[in-house]
């Protein structure tokens, strides 16, 4: 299991505003190892998906050219208190990480 | 005037049929367009046809970027259907960075943070109506964010 993903879900009037943090290494193959000299092997997220009340909102599909600890932040129409949202990653070496919350 | 009408009612059917299987539900990630070495492989991969440039696309990026290794990108546009949102760095080792897959909930207005080696042109293109646009923008880098 993946480090916890921190979600912010704000509400302004129907629209959700989401913001979006997942610690993760975020490796991209390239980067050497200072002590060993070896490559650090590639280690990050290829898929993000946000559901809300369980209906896929969008997909990121993503490359090593993501920033390590990735941020991402998106907005949707039609959202109103008490909804659900839940987000989930999936890594290239299949660990994941999901989130869920609750607008207010 | 027969013509037109026949030609209406494919495109209707077209349209139904899009329609009822969105596309973005289905999809799967473009694994072969991620590993592409440059912008070219990639257009091919996944922009099938041609890419109209857009003043109605607002690709927010630094004009320098100080660290490379988190660079902030936000891509919004005034389009209508939008269905996806790429980003490319076409310096970059893989240029793909990231495509959102949007449904018709979503408002085009994403964020994210990337990796930039070096001085590169950024493309951001915006899948809308079935068609496919694009804005650019240069972004000079004075640390390079890819390790090494």
């Amino acid at each position: 299991m993946g480090k916890p993903i921190k979600v912010k879900a704000k509400l302004k009037g129907d629209v959700a505003e989401v913001k979006v943090l997942m610690p993760h290494p975020m490796e991209s193959g390239a980067r050497v190892n200072a002590d060993t000299g070896e490559k650090v092997p590639k280690h990050y997220i290829q898929e993000v998906v946000c559901k809300h009340n369980g209906n896929v909102v969008n997909t990121a599909f993503w490359g090593t050219g993501v920033s390590k600890d990735p941020y991402m932040a998106f907005k949707f129409k039609g959202a109103k208190p008490g909804d659900t949202l839940e987000i989930s990653w999936k890594d290239n070496t299949g660990d994941t990480s999901v989130a869920e919350t609750t607008f207010k | 005037m027969r013509l037109q009408r026949r030609a209406l009612i494919r495109s209707l059917f077209t349209a139904a049929a899009v329609l009822a299987v969105p596309r973005w539900l289905f999809a799967a990630r473009p694994d072969a367009a991620f590993d592409a070495d440059n912008s070219e492989t990639v257009v091919k991969d996944l922009f099938d046809g041609s890419i109209t440039e857009s003043d109605q696309i607002t690709l927010k990026v630094p004009d320098i970027a100080e660290n490379g290794a988190v660079v902030p990108v936000t891509v919004s546009t005034d389009l209508a259907d939008v269905e996806s949102i790429s980003v490319l760095v076409d310096n970059n080792p893989t240029p793909l960075i990231a495509l959102f897959e949007l449904s018709p909930q979503s408002i085009p207005d994403i964020s994210v943070r990337m990796k930039m080696g070096e001085s590169s042109v950024v493309r951001t293109v915006v899948k809308a109506g079935g068609k496919f646009y694009s804005a650019s923008k240069e972004v000079k880098v004075t640390i390079g964010g890819c390790g090494g």
